[in-house]
Order: structure tokens, then sequence, then C-alpha cells
């Protein structure tokens, strides 16, 4: 087994354990603090792909930002200190549905790419590209031949939010005054 | 593999032991396994242990400003072994876990404080080429790591079972969580001007400094950075007059020293962090790229020069740091936060889109200018905008001022303003 196997293996079993103990903990808290540990282990082998950019992307947003939002979510939410609840609730149905068809897809996807030569040997980068990765990735968010009209689409969505923040969070104004 | 010993000596002495280390294990993955932890054991003590030099540091000049002496038993006159001792204190007191603590997020929470400082130094440039590792999304990754530290704080105070800690701890995310977005968008505008998110890339393009091209922005990242490690005027988190110590109310003995450990590496790498984002970093007039030959080896000594103008720059802002620690009256939490909201983040855009728009026309209408042209540019642009924004704000204020003085009159002479209500 080589390092990197081995590395594979450690942050794979994480990410894997930490899924479960999401859905197994009974204390809504731990299951947070799970949560991001496997959202961690999500960004470690995003790092073994080489992709470093999407590895501190996912740190930045899923655990910066993702998990501390659910975390005072929980606290605002349930009474604070005692954030016991059962893990089963009435979504149980929905939920089984949601991960029988993630898991048809990801079992139809593997299979296709099994026994693929990508599988063998990583596809050849050139360096030049990989240092101006990030470069590459900007322009192309701008370019009409490339991802221009999604970049656009997202970010009215994040500015169609963030309005509706401010609404939401603008005091009410007295009819009489 | 041989390894030179005197080789092995001369490159320890210009700080490339560690690249050169790499380089000659590069075929072993075993080997080269065994190198990396080595390089990330060192990289990670050493920030360590400069805690000590700065804690004194601080402690020693704090008190000089107050007209203390501050520090001056332990150790000599100056009290140089004042850190070590307090660490000895620390490491044989008790650990107390308050009843009804979370144990998990309790004892986790410390650790992950310190860990998360720690990571930064990963990717901090010393000198040209020593380096932890030269990421081409550096910045990147300091901003990411940078958040993670604040689920270390919410750790401590949900995991403390103390109310008080509760509420330090979401006063802290709420800071830390609101002075980040400014902090993101003034770091943005030197990642602009170098058109690179590496470290290294950032100050290769200083061949003039970026806060001469803009200082307005490394203004507004000083400030943030300031909020960043909870640092007076923004140190509310834990003043002795605020919800008693914040988030680590709980916490005892070592416990306790890894977050001031962790408080005061963050602190270092900012300071580090300022210099090579707008100070030019290891820079220093062209002489960090001397070599010379020591028994026929190659001897960078450029590299001891980086470090030692990266260290003195550092030092610098360090000194502002306690500076204003020493000058400056607290915010208060309402006050701390409309600061950021209402000013830092719109400022801090308008700047970045400023900067950004008026870099390419400056392409545009002069494709072979040079850095100082560019420099002025960008520097009367940055000032126009300084001088526009206090204009505003002045009359913004002699509004309210305006709008008050009715209130003032009246408050002064009450009998006359019941006179008028009837």
């Amino acid at each position: 087994m080589t390092g990197e196997q081995f590395v594979f293996l450690a942050v794979s079993g994480l990410t894997i354990v930490a899924g479960i103990l999401v859905v197994t903990l009974r204390n809504l808290f731990h299951a947070a603090l799970a949560m991001m540990l496997s959202f961690l282990g999500v960004a470690g082998i995003y790092i073994m792909l080489g992709a470093g950019f999407l590895a501190a992307a996912q740190l930045l947003i899923y655990i910066g930002a993702i998990s501390i939002l659910i975390i005072f979510a929980i606290m605002l939410t349930r009474r604070m200190m005692q954030a016991q609840d059962t893990p089963f609730n009435s979504q149980a149905g929905a939920g089984l549905v949601t991960a029988v068809l993630s898991f048809i897809l990801l079992v139809f996807v593997i299979t296709r790419l099994w026994r693929n030569e990508i599988f063998d040997s990583p596809p050849e980068v050139p360096t030049a590209i990989m240092n101006q990765i990030v470069v590459q990735l900007g322009s192309d968010f701008v370019s009409p031949g490339a991802y221009v009209i999604p970049f656009i689409v997202a970010s009215m969505l994040l500015l169609a939010a963030l309005i509706g923040a401010v609404y939401v969070a603008w005091p009410q104004v007295e009819d009489e005054a | 593999m041989q390894i030179d010993p005197i080789e092995l000596l001369v490159r320890a002495l210009d700080l490339t032991i560690l690249a050169y280390l790499r380089e000659q294990f590069a075929e072993q993955p075993t080997a080269l396994l065994i190198v990396n932890i080595v390089i990330v054991l060192t990289l990670a003590t050493v920030p360590l242990l400069m805690v000590f030099v700065v804690g004194w540091t601080e402690r020693k000049v704090l008190a000089r400003m107050q007209d203390r002496i501050g520090p001056n038993r332990v150790g000599g006159r100056y009290g140089v072994l004042q850190m070590v001792a307090d660490v000895v204190k620390m490491m044989t007191k008790e650990v107390i876990i308050p009843a009804g603590a979370d144990r998990w997020a309790y004892l986790s929470a410390p650790v992950l404080a310190v860990m998360t400082s720690v990571l930064l130094f990963a990717v901090l440039p010393l000198a040209p080429a020593v380096i932890g590792v030269d990421l081409n999304v550096a910045v990147f990754y300091v901003l990411a790591i940078s958040s993670v530290s604040v689920v270390a704080i919410l750790l401590a105070g949900w995991g403390s079972n103390n109310k008080y800690a509760l509420l330090g701890a979401f006063r802290s995310v709420a800071q830390l969580v609101s002075y980040e977005v400014p902090m993101i968008l003034s770091i943005l505008v030197p990642i602009l001007l170098a058109r690179s998110m590496s470290t290294i890339g950032l100050v290769e393009a200083q061949n003039i400094p970026f806060i001469v091209f803009v200082p307005v922005a490394a203004l507004i990242f000083f400030v943030s950075s300031l909020a960043e490690t909870g640092r007076s005027p923004f140190d509310l988190l834990e003043a002795e007059s605020e919800i008693v110590a914040g988030f680590h109310t709980e916490y005892t003995g070592m416990y306790f020293g890894l977050f001031m450990a962790g408080e005061y590496i963050a602190i270092m790498f900012m300071c580090a962090l300022f210099s090579t984002a707008f100070l030019g970093g290891y820079r220093f007039f062209g002489l960090e790229e001397l070599t010379t030959t020591i028994m026929g080896y190659p001897f960078f000594v450029g590299n001891l020069i980086g470090a030692a103008a990266l260290f003195i720059k550092s030092a610098i802002i360090f000194f502002i740091f306690m500076w204003l620690r020493g000058t400056l009256p607290r915010f208060r939490i309402d006050q701390l936060l409309n600061f950021n909201w209402k000013f830092m983040v719109p400022f801090s855009l308008v700047l970045l889109f400023t900067v950004a728009v008026l870099d390419k026309l400056i392409f545009v209408w002069f494709p072979d200018i040079t850095d100082g042209g560019r420099a002025l540019i960008h520097l009367a642009s940055n000032l126009l905008i300084a001088a526009a924004t206090i204009e505003i704000l002045r009359r913004r204020i002699q509004r309210q001022r305006r709008a008050l003085e009715p209130a003032v009159v009246a408050e002064a002479t009450p009998d006359l303003e019941h006179a008028h209500a009837h």
C-alpha cells in the first residue's frame, strides 16, 4: 500500500464515519460537528485530487459558513443546552428515496467509468495550466464561450438573496409615523 | 543517497534546508514523507516558540506606554523569561472541566484554536525560496483556514455549559464573521494588482510596495485584521469590563494558555500577511537576491536579509498593534457591528471596484506604463476616494448634529419645551 492510498483510506474513512455519525447521533450539536468533520474529509479528497482551490472553497463555504449557520440555527431554535432530539423524524421516507436515488446515480457513474483508463493514470495537465488554474477559472467565468451565463444567473440569485435578507431585516416602519 | 554534511550545514545556515532535503529525497516516497513531516513540525513549532518573544515584547512595550516597568523579575533585569514562568505556571495548574460541560467540544476547542493559527504559517514566504508550500491559492487558503477558527470559538462557548461563555462566543462569532468581509474585500485589492493569489506571486509583483498604490485598502485591511484577531479597540470579547471573559471564561491552566497562544500566533501571522501583501514582504531593495559562496557551496545570504526584512516589517506592524492597544478606548458591540456593515463593507466594495476598473483602464490607455506611473494613478484615485468619503461622513455627522440640536436645547430647558407642547 502506498502512502497515497493510505491517506486516501484515512480521509475517506473519516468522511464516511463522520457521515454516519451525522445521522445517528442523538445530540444535534454533535451531529453538526460530525458534519463538519465529514466536510473536512471531502476537502482532503479534493486536495488528493490536486484541486487546491476547490478544497479551500470547501473549507471556506461548507465549514466556515454553512456549518456555522446550521449551528446557529440549532442554538437559536432548540432549547440551547438540551439539544437532545431523535434523528428519526417524519421525513424518513423522503430521506430514503433521496438516498436510494443518489446511490443508484453513484453506482451508475462508477460502473460506467470502471476499467476506464482514467483510473490507471490521471490525465496529464501541463504545469503551465496548473499554475494559472485560478486565472483560467476566472476568465472562463466571464468569457462568452464558457460559463458566463451560469455565472450571471448565480450572481443574480445571490443578489436576490442579499436583497431579500436586507428586506427581512429592515426595521418595520410604523404606519402612523 | 548521499548527503554532504557541509552542504547540509550551509543549507541550514541560509534557511533553504527544507527545500534542499525535499530535493534530495524527491525519488524516495517514504523518506520524502518523513522529510515532509519534519518540515511540518518545524513550521508549526517556530511560531509556537515565537509566542514567548511576542508575549514578552507586548507586555514590556504596553507597560512602558502606561508608565509602568512591566516584567522585571524572572530572567534578569528585563524579565525576559517571564513568559516561560507563566507557561510553567499554567502547565502545573489543574485543568477543570465544568460540570455538565460537553467534554468533546470543551477539550477540542483550544486545540482547534491553535491548529487553525499554526496552519496559516504554511504559506508565509520568509525569503525568496523559503516557504512551507507555494500554493497558487495561498491567500484563499488563509481565508479558508481563518474561517474555521470561528468553529473553535463556538465549540468553546457551547461546550463550557456556561451562559456567559455562550453569549461571549456569539458575540465573538458575530465580530469575526462580519469583519471577515472587509478583510477579504481589501486583500483582494493587492491580489488584483499582482494578478496572483500566491503569496510568493504577491511579493514578486511588488517592485513598489502596494501600500504606495492603495494606502486606503491597506488601512482597511489593517483595521479588519485588528478586529479578526480580537485586538484593541475591538477586544471587547475578553475585556475585563465585558461579559466576563468571553468564550474562554471556563478554561483553566494550559487550555486557557492554548487560546492565548493561538491568538498570538494569529496576530503574528496577520502582521506578516500585512507585510507580505502591502509592504513587499521579504523584499529589501534587491538585497534579498544576494548570493555568495561558502566552502564551495552557493550561500543565499539574501535569504537571511529577506527573513530579517520580513521580520522587521512585521515587527513595525505589531508595534502599531500594541500602540493602538495602549491608546484607544474600546468599541461597544453595536458600534463595532455598525462600523463594519455601514462603513467598512461598502467602502471596501467601492475601493475594490475602483481599483479593478482603473487597473484595466490603465493598461488599455497606457499599454507600456511603468510601475511608478501605475502607482501614481492608483494613489491618486485612492486619495480621491478617501477625501470624498471623509466629506460625505462630515456632512452626515453635521446633519445628525443639527437634528439633535433642538432636543439638546429642550433638555437644557424642560419648562420651555413643556410650554410649547401645550
